[in-house]
């Protein structure tokens, strides 16, 4: 969108064009939503149900600070309702854990993007102990019984080591692939 | 599109994160109080992506099928050896179980036995892992005309995996029995002592409530019992397994960490289940 802003020549918005611009805008979306999908079929992976809401929170905080224009809230509900419906949590609990992390992530972003990437996972670890701890504390409170803690702990693990790996494949989609200003 | 003015915009912007959190909220108040609504979007969700995820399934299928092949052919040699010795063994147990077998039906002639009527059941492909952090769970894809009720008791090829708890048009949801939320019925086949099984959540269901004098063994078999009319009495569930701090715990003998394909038995129970199902019919049991 801010190419369009900038003065200079350009080339003209044919509707492949417009297209082109419109996948790479909804790439996080998309992406995010198919890795949900893919998570929640039976791949095997040991840990894949802490897989699931690992990889939403991740995407998530990633695009949230690097492009929130791509990742506006009522897309970050969505996503949160789609990862609740897939599971068996209590309806509500990963949509409110997301919307968290978006604000706070969008807070941040100004000092964010500009750190390094260790910076930027330390931040990440930061927040996913902030969101295993009230994933839990939602849970227990909905369901009326105090969960097993170490369910709690192992989802952070799986949070926090999950970001790298997914943030080196972002930043590279982000500079490439997805990029509207290359359409 | 209605053209706003910049400020306006702005604010609304600033209002939208506040709005849905607060709409998040009334979610999760909507969850709790209506239970039905949260089952229903979470199975038409199912329905629709059943068949996305049966297509998926094939190709990993395939790729599991592929590796399995690939670590077979690296543990042939002592694969073929440790066979070679259970097939032996496999073959004498074959030969008491046929002299027990044998016997039981000239036993059951003589006392005019009553016999069980066979249970029906479909065979349903699972097709996506649908507990999270804090439940076990898993959905199945049926046909669009299948006979499934909720309360169905699923198996697969060695023991008991879980009971069906929501159903679909084109899928169903089977409760593990590895859940928290799952209380089983059990039977110690020693000791013949009735227990529960109780799910935590992690690999291994705990033995609860067993009765003053009997301590569960070991290795013992654990099978369900017919208490409260929700499973037949019989099926097995796992051995008795005594964790690192000394709690009871059963290996369960269905593979629930890697389900493909599980069979969905009807017995007939109603048992515990909502209340519009008669309560307390005729006590079926299995072959």
């Amino acid at each position: 969108m801010t190419a369009q802003r900038t003065p200079g020549i350009r080339p003209r918005p044919t509707i492949w064009r417009q297209l082109d611009a419109a996948s790479r805008q909804s790439f996080p979306a998309a992406c995010t939503a198919l890795l949900l999908l893919l998570l929640a079929s039976p791949l095997g992976l040991p840990g894949q149900a802490q897989l699931q809401p690992a990889a939403a929170l991740a995407c998530v905080f990633f695009w949230s600070v690097f492009r929130p224009g791509s990742m506006p809230p009522p897309v970050v509900f969505l996503l949160g309702l789609l990862s609740d419906l897939l599971g068996l949590a209590p309806l509500g609990t990963g949509v409110l854990v997301l919307l968290i992390t978006y604000g706070l992530a969008v807070q941040w972003r100004r000092v964010l993007a500009q750190q390094g990437f260790l910076v930027v996972w330390l931040v990440f670890v930061v927040v996913a102990a902030g969101a295993a701890s009230l994933g839990w504390l939602l849970t227990s409170l909905l369901t009326f019984r105090l969960l097993p803690g170490n369910a709690a702990l192992f989802q952070f693990g799986i949070t926090a080591g999950l970001y790298p790996m997914l943030a080196t494949l972002f930043t590279r989609a982000h500079r490439g692939l997805a990029n509207p200003d290359q359409a | 599109m209605i053209r706003l003015s910049i400020p306006v915009r702005q604010a609304l912007l600033r209002l939208t994160l506040p709005v849905l959190i607060a709409v998040a909220f009334g979610l999760m108040l909507l969850g709790k109080a209506d239970p039905l609504l949260a089952e229903r979007a979470r199975m038409a969700l199912a329905d629709a992506l059943a068949p996305i995820f049966a297509v998926v399934a094939e190709p990993l299928a395939a790729v599991h099928a592929a590796v399995d092949d690939v670590e077979g052919l690296m543990a042939l040699r002592s694969d073929n050896a440790k066979l070679r010795a259970e097939n032996e063994q496999l073959r004498r147990w074959r030969a008491v179980a046929l002299a027990l077998d044998a016997e039981n039906s000239t036993l059951k002639s003589n006392l005019r036995w009553i016999p069980d009527p066979a249970p029906s059941y479909v065979t349903a492909r699972v097709v996506a892992d649908a507990g999270g952090v804090y439940a076990r769970a898993v959905l199945l894809s049926v046909g669009p005309n299948h006979s499934m009720t909720k309360g169905q008791i699923a198996l697969d090829e060695r023991g008991l995996a879980g009971r069906v708890t929501e159903i679909g048009a084109r899928s169903a949801r089977v409760l593990l029995v590895t859940d928290m939320n799952s209380r089983i019925p059990v039977i110690l086949e020693g000791s013949r002592a009735r227990a529960i099984l109780v799910g935590t959540n992690g690999p291994r269901p705990r033995l609860m409530h067993w009765p003053e004098g009997v301590m569960p063994v070991e290795g013992e078999r654990v099978v369900t019992s017919a208490e409260a009319n929700a499973f037949p009495a019989g099926l097995p569930v796992g051995t008795v397994h005594y964790s690192a701090s000394n709690a009871a715990e059963v290996d369960t003998a269905a593979r629930l960490d890697r389900l493909d394909v599980v069979r969905v038995f009807d017995y007939g129970l109603r048992g515990v289940l909502p209340p519009e199902a008669p309560a307390g019919g005729p006590d079926r049991r299995p072959k």
